[in-house]
């Protein structure tokens, strides 16, 4: 038991450390945009078809529940309001980032955590390249710039996936379910929303990094940091959310 | 142009370097051997600045690296080639990309220029025409070669060896015997060689030194080496073990 609090402490404080090494070499020339987008490729591009699918299976589900309920009150018309207001505010910024994590953590923690444990880090430093400007810095900034982007595609593609269930499938009219649709939805929350992912983005990355980065053991080494690596991040994301909320909305 | 100074270093509580003295003269090969374990990497990986000592001075060109930050190291290292155990090529590029990588990074280039250079490399180590193959499409004594060309790429002034003939054929380890030869008498490189293989360290050698519970002790020519009177490097470079 001591010496597992002993680990959590070693480890906040090892990820706090860290993140401020990833930032000053981002603004560390020089500048490799080719980098950045590869990384924006990646997180962004690859991981869209995922989410789309994620997204429009939520907003059926959230309509097709919603509708249940408001029908026994006789106000179905406000499905397509509970539908945009929750993929906006909540489920779009976090789901979105539990597969961010899933994936990019993932793929991230191996990545780094197998170059870690052959040697390419220390073969990176012997090159004269610094390993967490080649290697974390380009992540960072391409995870913050592309949540937000998969979270708006998530927030339409839900609000879409919402419409099918409301209007194709129980009959709502059209306009009707637009209009509620849209009625309750602020700028602030959409933006707020995506300030939120920024925020998961940069977490997921310096876990993830963090974790490939301090790697040891071999094989079973990358294993585990890929595991821990995604499970701290969604953990992380869940907790981050409730208080981003309370900070921001 | 690297001296040595009582290096000390621990992993843990567990120590592997225990005062280390040693002068590399520009333009020498120099070899080092000793058990598996004795922490030979470690030292290689000491004059290149991937390993911060706990005790010592590490001086190169005169000014000691040890205390050296980042940035510093960096220029440092941009005149060292180093070859590692592992080969530890870059597995997302390809064999193009690993060789070229240093030129890629730190020079203005163009492409052509790079995939030039990076095709008499291949040659030299003899492996032309892999350009396009990834790392895990490469056997173990190939790998080792392309990193040796990735070591070599930049034409560096230092270059160190770990274990450059491990894993390869004994034509194929004759041949990079020469290389190393060569590079030294062409453009009189300082070479620091870690190995296991005997053979290959009278070949390269100007002097073997060898490296024995975490200290040097013996350093000399081939011949010296050869005729020595220490027990336990005796036995080491004849191959006897003690329990028979
Ligand atoms: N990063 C590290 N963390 C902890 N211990 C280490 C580390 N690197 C090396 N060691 C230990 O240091 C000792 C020397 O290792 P080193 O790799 O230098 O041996 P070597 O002489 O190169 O052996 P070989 O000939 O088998 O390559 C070993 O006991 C090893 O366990
Ligand atoms: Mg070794």
């Amino acid at each position: 038991m001591k010496k597992r609090i002993y680990y959590f402490f070693q480890e906040i404080g090892g990820m706090s450390l860290f993140l401020p090494q990833i930032i000053l070499q981002i603004f560390k020339p020089p500048f490799k945009p080719k980098y950045l987008t590869n990384q924006l490729v990646q997180i962004g591009v690859n991981t869209l078809p995922i989410v789309s699918i994620m997204a429009l299976f939520v907003g059926m589900v959230l309509a097709y529940l919603a509708y249940l309920q408001f029908k026994i009150v006789a106000l179905e018309v406000y499905t397509g309001s509970l539908v945009s207001a929750c993929m906006v505010m909540e489920l779009g910024p976090v789901l979105t980032a539990i597969i961010v994590a899933g994936r990019i953590g993932a793929s991230t923690a191996a990545e780094i955590g197998s170059m870690k444990v052959t040697e390419q880090i220390d073969a990176l430093s012997t090159l004269a390249v610094n390993p967490i400007k080649y290697l974390a810095a380009p992540r960072f900034l391409a995870a913050i710039i592309m949540l937000p982007v998969l979270t708006i595609f998530a927030d339409v593609i839900g609000i879409f996936g919402g419409y099918i269930v409301g209007v194709w499938q129980f009959g709502i009219r059209h306009r009707i379910y637009m209009n509620k649709s849209v009625d309750f939805l602020a700028a602030d929350d959409i933006i707020c929303g995506l300030i939120k992912t920024m925020f998961f983005g940069a977490m997921i990355i310096l876990v993830s990094c963090y974790k490939g980065f301090t790697t040891s053991g071999g094989a079973e080494g990358v294993g585990k940091a890929t595991t821990s690596a995604v499970v701290v991040s969604i953990v992380l994301i869940l907790v981050m959310d409730y208080f981003l909320t309370i900070v921001l909305f | 142009m690297i001296t040595i100074t009582d290096l000390f270093k621990n992993f843990g509580e567990y120590p592997v370097l225990k005062g280390v003295n040693i002068t590399i003269n520009k333009g020498e090969v120099l070899v080092i051997i000793g058990q598996s374990g004795c922490g030979k990497s470690v030292l290689l990986k000491h004059i290149i600045g991937i390993l911060k000592p706990d005790k010592g001075k590490i001086e190169v060109q005169g000014k000691d690296i040890a205390k050296f930050n980042e940035s510093q190291l960096n220029e440092v290292r941009k005149k060292f080639g180093m070859l590692f155990q592992g080969a530890a090529l870059f597995d997302s590029l390809t064999v193009r990309e690993n060789v070229g990588f240093f030129l890629d990074e730190h020079t203005k280039l163009d492409k052509q220029t790079i995939s030039k250079i990076v095709a008499e490399k291949l040659k030299l180590v003899g492996l032309p025409g892999v350009e396009n193959l990834m790392p895990f499409a490469l056997s173990g004594g190939m790998r080792k070669r392309v990193g040796l060309a990735r070591a070599i790429a930049m034409d560096p002034e230092i270059i160190l060896y770990d274990e450059p003939t491990t894993g390869i054929d004994p034509i194929m380890a004759t041949a990079i015997n020469e290389l190393i030869r060569e590079l030294q008498a062409k453009l009189s490189l300082t070479s620091i060689v870690v190995t296991h293989d005997m053979v290959s360290a009278y070949y390269v050698a100007d002097r073997i030194a060898m490296l024995d519970d975490g200290k040097i002790i013996e350093i000399g020519t081939p011949e010296e080496i050869r005729k020595t009177t220490n027990p336990i490097v005796k036995q080491f470079i004849t191959g006897k073990s003690t329990n028979n």
